[in-house]
């Protein structure tokens, strides 16, 4: 029987970027993927006649530029066309647009208050500064604070002397941004609801927090990580739907020697004398590795794959507690013409970024009230794009596909598993808001897809339907990510890695916890790194 | 939503109405059609969201229009704000580092204003209008910082930037295009005074301001009297020289000045992402406008503090350099070695025929330690650097005096 | 003129170097000023009620029933001030006897009472309850003690400006921590900013008790249990002690009142003149120090050192005005949140209510609305959108049942906060009081059937009342809310955090300062402290 280098279970898209840089520093590694096709959350499927859907995630922001450029994506095919606005639609028939051009975004938020036009620089400046904090950590692992190990205690003193060098004022302001709400953050610089709407959309998506809840203007920063080092293009459409991304990477990962098999569901990973061995199949079969590498969520990995017996007390107490939760559902949609917005301006650049219905911080927190009841939000938050009106490729000419990422959904309705009835419910909300802003709407629906976190969880394996493989609370970020002791993406059992969005920094399709698992497996091995290159700096 | 979407209420229709700013990027400036007639070269830049001319028909003929006849130089771009009411003097005291309740109505003061830290937010001019009324003008945004500076005081502060039109018009000739256009008692503008002119029904402010260290004057009206005011200095000035200029030309002049550009020559307080790139007003060579006798105002306990503990760092200088080429963005050595500092704007100077420049450099350089200054001036000449190590040696400021700037009566060239 | 006024001395200039004005005779008002005058200090205390106590007071609100007004419950009176104030000599009385339990409420199931100091023993659980929850006791206070220290330290200066003393006992806390172990190290790492239905569904199953825990930790906050960092508020509560027992709780005879009496006495003993009936109109600076105070009558007092126990907004944009600040510092003290939402019920009872299942020492203790984290959490939720909970969490005292001289012969005093009210009602509090009022006694109907007809009179202190009668903006008993990001180098705001504010001579020693409210008089301790330290 032949014995893989290393094994990833899980063909999303860190599994491939961690497979990737494994088999690029000369190890043989295999890819299991339990669906027929590789991707994950990352991947566009072809689920009606004609159309192709990026069914899962919806918007390139994060994927780190390092990555792309060590894998070679741009040569594999990858293309992102970069978001040319964005907009909130008011209940009122108007609209709040973001326009890339610094001035007329400021000309933009004088249309609601000239207040509001002149903060937004100060307001950018102080998100761009914690940004600036935060931004190295992303690629960097997270050190142990109980650990006395010079390189952990190093790498706590980098954060140190990173921290001091903000100085005492800006100090001060960072230790209360980590904790503030994104509503009360926004509160400090702005007065126009919709204006305050608009930038606590970043602060929630993904996550089982309201606006309003502590700690949420970190996720901002989470969602705005990608931007920092001036990468054009940081937020946009891969051509071809979001699995041009995975098929970039299983491109560059085949074309180095790497293989994958698609169809394979792990059911175990084979433990022998406290060190992984190999794993085998639903089907039965065995394939013995020296290294497995598993791009499941913590949960799955170690609850489902791995036997309790294998595993510590304490790490399995910690496993169980980790927070995943669930908060989001997906609206697939084919139309057969481009829907009207009559509020937006035929020639608006909005039509090619992302369309929001949610004009009020308030709306956004009774829809997360919901959530918290158990329920799907009755005026849910939606980020609406329509990737077809600049990738045509995906549809039949004139056709369109819309993707609505709408919060909140819970993982149980009401303590109870979803039923058909439930997701048709749900998918009928979604609808009709965004038909209160489009008449016609309805008519134009050729064939649609509702997933909700059981679809999310049967279909991609994301526990509970969780799009970041876990919570972003402080509790679940750096050191604590996804359990204290285990956050540098080893195991209790040697061999076993986690390279999944469960660790370090989190999820977003940005690829960074493949990339710094597979630096720490290398390092393992001793093997030299020489195919990733450094980080980008911020100066 | 269909039901509330017809409300008519006015800020909602200006809302609507607003709308379409996202066709057009630049804004014109309410001369534009003058300026586009006049435009040869097709040079814009984007002062402030607006559609600004770098240069109209000849740089360098442009530069000689200020300092031998008459320049009209478009400031409508500047950022405007009308602050009124019974507290607005002791408002501005408190905001800015200068006297306020010295400024005299009719008299305009260049100013300063800083965060709590001491780092300043931008410099400006103050413009006192009457007793209870001033205009601000300046480079950057500043309406949530006035607005909460405005907290326990009885003052309305607007933004006006697109309803007041501006004009710079400096240079030798400048007051006498004024007098040929009939500014009857223009003639009584001492600089820095300011007062009121009668232009077609409206109001035309001029005062004997500028930005090129020249005899000049600037110009403020209502948008819509834009127009005919530029038609009127055009005509008046037609044997007297005039002519439209762009910002290249004006900058010249302004280094020649020893004038300090915010965010140029200084990073401002709300602009600077690293901590270490603020500055204090002593810090870029404004430290004459803080009046320590005055009461209470922004940032003061810093400055002092700083002033006390001798904890300033940097210091802004006029620095003359042996040669001619121009040391833009050079480094500064002290001892051909240590780096002190770094040149934030360079130029020869046609009026002094000096080499000049404005640099910053970390303390005691340039403050107590004046002697053995360097500048390392990569020279790109025909796709290759000439590297260059010449010899800076510290200069007052302004660059050039002219005595023409201040002489009064105003001179009839 | 008004002949008062004119009787007023003019200008009473005292012109000892050590003189002090502190505005405010509330506990920390008070204990600040009696460490003063312990130190040598000439020190005037100016209240702006006709007696002084604040949000600890005995009063009268119905004919012949008496009840401590804002705080109802003794839980965090810091020892050190019991100690350096001598306030068991001065007729404060703490020891164990004096104790009391916690019971949480349940239409579900019989009531579970936390005996000892907050919960040594647990009545009503199962077993297995009962085990889970002595691990997750000893857990809390052991963390809570890591923090603990905090509380009479001014917060760590991020400039770095620290005593060799204040460095030290920072490296004692990382000592602390270390000591813990590697595995509680990590859990505390991860814990302490986590939300504390988390924690409580992690190691719990009884609602009751989870209930009564979320409660705790969100009681006097704009917080849910599942809100991140609500476990904050437990650990400060925990970090409280009475008596020398952590956790404990007291109700002292004579109600609230009483602590301030014995504080009162102590400061007085000291030498501090108290003034009641004596509101400070606004602090007069000069040359950016300040110089003394002018009172709503007009008559200036000059001192020194003037330190408020006001709260931060009132101190800065009012007393001393925005015009002697910067504005950067105007507007962070324009953003502290401190809008409460606690309201406090008094009602005057013909006869003791009946809550079943509850013994008589149980009826004397803490009673506990509050039966779940959901609960907690639902009635949590119309705050954020100005409204009143529907359905109210609250914790009761029956004060007289120990004290009888609170109430005539026979009758009883109920006194209770009520969450969640929040101060900027939208339909404001004129209408919306009664039927928040309403919705509390249908509450009360359900747990105690009968006592609604037992009401004589019904006072509910919205937290606009509350603001009014004990001159505390937004009716916030911590002057602020007491929040991650409004904590520590945060408190009131960075620049005024260490007591010392940007106008020299102006210090703050009330709750909107480290370490925030409750009746600690920690904040007032650590003012003097630090004054002391400073004015030599």
């Amino acid at each position: 029987m032949k014995t893989w280098d290393a094994i990833v279970i899980g063909g999303g898209h860190n599994g491939l970027v961690n497979a990737c840089y494994l088999q690029r520093a000369g190890l043989n590694v295999l890819v299991v993927e339990k669906n027929e096709w590789v991707g994950g959350a990352a991947v566009s499927r072809s689920l009606t006649p004609g159309f192709l859907y990026s069914n899962c995630s919806y918007v390139c922001s994060l994927f780190r530029p390092e990555t792309m450029r060590d894998l070679e994506l741009p040569r594999h095919g990858l293309q992102v066309i970069a978001y040319e606005g964005g907009a909130v639609l008011t209940r009122d028939g108007d609209y709040l647009a973001n326009y890339r051009d610094h001035d007329a975004h400021r000309r933009e938020f004088a249309r609601f208050s000239k207040r509001d036009a002149e903060a937004y620089d100060r307001y950018a400046r102080d998100v761009t500064r914690q940004c600036r904090f935060i931004q190295p950590l992303l690629m960097r692992t997270a050190p142990d604070p109980t650990s006395l190990k010079p390189r952990d205690v190093g790498e706590l003193l980098f954060l140190a002397r990173k921290f001091h060098d903000l100085g005492p004022s800006q100090m001060a302001e960072t230790l209360r941004f980590w904790t503030m709400s994104i509503s009360e953050f926004l509160d400090e610089y702005f007065e126009t609801d919709v204006i305050k709407a608009n930038f606590s959309i970043s602060g929630i998506i993904g996550t089982a927090l309201g606006p309003m809840s502590p700690g949420t203007a970190y996720v901002l920063l989470h969602h705005y990580m990608g931007e920092v080092d001036g990468s054009v293009g940081a937020w946009g459409y891969a051509r071809g739907g979001m699995g041009a991304i995975t098929k970039a990477l299983s491109s560059s990962f085949q074309a180095s020697g790497g293989t994958i098999r698609t169809g394979a569901e792990v059911d175990k990973v084979l433990v022998s004398n406290g060190k992984a061995t190999g794993i085998v199949l639903a089907n039965g079969e065995e394939i013995a590795g020296r290294l497995v590498i598993s791009n499941a969520d913590v949960k799955r990995t170690f609850l489902k794959l791995v036997e309790e017996k294998e595993l510590p007390d304490v790490f399995l107490r910690r496993v169980r507690n980790f927070k995943i939760r669930g908060s989001s559902g997906k609206v697939n949609i084919a139309l057969d013409s481009l829907p009207e917005f009559p509020a937006l301006p035929k020639d608006s650049p909005c039509y090619r970024g992302d369309l929001h219905f949610t004009d009020s911080v308030e709306r956004m927190e009774r829809a997360y009230d919901d959530w918290k009841a158990g329920r799907w939000s009755a005026d849910p938050f939606l980020d609406m794009m329509i990737p077809t009106t600049l990738d045509p490729t995906m549809t039949p000419p004139g056709k369109h596909f819309m993707s609505c990422f709408v919060q909140y959904c819970p993982p149980k309705v009401e303590g109870r598993d979803w039923t058909d009835a439930d997701r048709d419910a749900f998918a009928e909300t979604v609808i009709s808001q965004i038909a209160d802003y489009s008449p016609g709407f309805r008519d134009r629906i050729v064939h649609m897809e509702v997933r909700t976190p059981r679809e999310l969880e049967a279909e991609v394996g994301l526990t509970e339907g969780n799009i970041f493989q876990g919570e972003l609370t402080f509790d679940q970020l750096l050191f604590n990510r996804p359990v204290p002791g285990y956050a540098q993406y080893r195991s209790p059992i040697g061999g076993l890695y986690i390279c999944g969005s469960s660790t370090h920094p989190g999820g977003g399709v940005m690829g960074a916890p493949g990339r710094n698992a597979a630096a720490e497996i290398l390092r393992d091995l001793s093997k030299s790194n020489t195919q990733m290159s450094p980080a980008h700096d911020v100066i | 939503m269909g039901k509330t979407a017809k409300k008519t209420s006015s800020p909602y229709a200006g809302r609507i109405a607003a709308r379409s700013h996202f066709r057009t990027l630049r804004l014109d400036t309410p001369f534009q059609p003058r300026i586009d007639a006049l435009m040869k070269q097709n040079d814009w830049y984007s002062w402030a969201g607006y559609r600004a001319p770098a240069s109209l028909w000849d740089e360098e003929l442009e530069y000689f229009a200020i300092r031998s006849t008459a320049a009209l130089f478009d400031i409508s771009p500047m950022v405007k704000y009308l602050i009124q009411g019974p507290d607005s003097e002791a408002y501005l005291d408190r905001v800015t580092l200068r006297d306020v309740t010295r400024l005299r109505p009719g008299r305009v003061q260049y100013t300063a204003w800083c965060d709590d830290e001491g780092h300043v937010l931008d410099d400006g001019t103050l413009f006192r209008l009457t007793e209870d009324a001033f205009r601000l003008c300046c480079q950057e945004r500043h309406l949530p910082w006035l607005l909460d500076s405005a907290i326990g005081y009885d003052v309305s502060i607007v933004e006006e930037t697109e309803e007041i039109a501006g004009l710079a018009l400096q240079g030798p000739t400048s007051f006498a295009v004024l007098r040929e256009a009939d500014f009857d008692g223009v003639e009584h503008l001492k600089v820095f005074d300011l007062a009121g002119f009668e232009h077609q029904g409206g109001t035309v402010t001029i005062s004997r301001t500028g930005f090129t260290g020249d005899l000049g004057y600037e110009l403020f009206v209502p948008a819509n009297l834009a127009l005919s005011l530029w038609d009127r200095l055009m005509e008046a000035g037609q044997a007297r020289g005039i002519r439209a200029i762009g910002y290249t030309a004006l900058n010249r002049a302004r280094l020649e000045a020893g004038l300090i550009v915010a965010n140029a020559d200084f990073s401002t307080a709300e602009h600077a992402l690293r901590p270490d790139r603020v500055r204090m007003p002593d810090e870029i060579g404004l430290g004459f406008m803080v009046d320590a006798k005055k009461g209470h105002f922004n940032g003061r306990r810093a400055i002092m503090a700083a002033r006390d503990g001798k904890k300033l760092r940097h210091v802004l200088v006029g620095i003359e350099i042996e040669g001619n080429i121009p040391a833009e963005h050079a480094i500064v050595y002290h001892g051909k070695k240590k780096e002190v500092g770094l040149v934030s704007a360079a130029g020869w100077s046609p009026l002094a025929k000096r080499n000049i420049a404005i640099a910053s450099l970390v303390r005691p350089y340039g403050h107590t330690v004046n002697d053995d200054l360097w500048v390392e001036i990569y020279a790109m000449r025909e796709l290759k650097y000439e590297r260059l190590m010449k010899r800076a040696r510290i200069v007052p400021r302004p660059f050039i005096k002219l005595d023409r700037r201040t002489a009064n009566p105003p001179a009839d060239f | 003129m008004t002949s008062s006024e004119a009787a007023a001395p003019q200008a009473s200039r005292w012109n000892a170097k050590s003189d002090v004005i502190v505005i405010g005779g509330g506990h920390n008002g008070l204990v600040c000023a009696a460490l003063l005058a312990r130190s040598g200090r000439k020190v005037l205390v100016l209240e702006a009620a006709v007696e002084a106590g604040g949000g600890a007071r005995t009063e009268e609100f119905a004919p012949g029933f008496r009840v401590s007004s804002v705080a109802h419950i003794l839980n965090r009176l810091h020892p050190d001030v019991v100690k350096e104030l001598s306030l068991e000599a001065h007729g404060l009385k703490l020891e164990p006897a004096t104790h009391i339990s916690s019971v949480s409420l349940s239409t579900d199931d019989d009531p579970l009472v936390l005996t000892g100091a907050y919960g040594e023993g647990l009545l009503g659980a199962s077993d297995k309850e009962a085990a889970a929850w002595k691990d997750l006791r000893a857990q809390l206070f052991r963390y809570a003690g890591i923090l603990k220290p905090f509380l009479s330290r001014r917060p760590p200066d991020l400039g770095g400006r620290m005593s060799m003393a204040e460095t030290f006992a920072l490296g004692q806390t990382a000592l602390a921590l270390k000591k813990l172990g590697k595995e509680d190290m990590r859990d505390f790492l991860r814990v302490i900013l986590m939300n504390v239905a988390d924690l409580l569904d992690e190691q719990l199953t009884d609602n009751r008790l989870k209930g009564l825990l979320a409660f705790d930790a969100v009681l006097g906050s704009h917080l849910g249990p599942r809100s991140p960092t609500s476990l904050l508020g437990l650990y400060y509560r925990l970090a409280g002690e009475i008596g020398g027992r952590a956790g404990a709780q007291t109700v002292p005879a004579g109600g609230m009142g009483a602590v301030t009496a014995a504080i009162v006495a102590s400061a007085e003993k000291a030498g501090v003149v108290l003034r009641t009936d004596a509101a400070v109109r606004r602090i007069v600076v000069e040359n950016g120090r300040a110089a003394g105070v002018v009172l709503e009558s007009g008559e200036e007092i000059s001192g020194s050192l003037v330190v408020s126990a006001a709260d931060p907004s009132t101190t800065f944009l009012e007393l001393v005005g925005p015009r002697e600040l910067n504005t950067g510092f105007v507007r962070k003290v324009g953003n502290i949140r401190k809008n409460g939402d606690a309201a406090k019920l008094h009602l005057a009872l013909d006869r003791p209510p009946q809550f079943a299942g509850i013994d008589t020492t149980g009826l004397r203790g803490r009673l506990v609305i509050a039966p779940s984290t959901d609960h907690v959490e639902r009635a949590f939720n119309p705050s954020k959108y100005g409204e009143f909970s529907p359905e109210p969490v609250m914790e009761i005292t029956l004060p007289s049942l120990a004290d009888p001289s609170l109430a005539p012969s026979g009758a009883c005093v109920l006194s209770a906060v009520v969450q969640y009210a929040p101060y900027r009602l939208r339909e404001g509090w004129d209408a919306g009081k009664p039927k928040f009022l309403k919705a509390i006694m249908n509450i009360l109907e359900r747990y105690a059937p009968g006592i609604g007809k037992t009401v004589r009179h019904a006072e509910l202190l919205t937290p606009r009342d509350i603001e009014r009668r004990y001159r505390m903006p937004g009716g916030h008993w911590h002057h602020g809310e007491l929040q991650a990001d409004q904590m520590l180098m945060s408190r009131p705001v960075f620049g005024a955090e260490g007591y010392a504010t940007p106008i020299d001579g102006l210090y703050l020693c009330g709750a909107g300062s480290h370490p925030g409210g409750g009746v600690s008089g920690a904040p007032g301790l650590n003012a003097a402290r630090r004054i002391i330290a400073l004015e030599r």
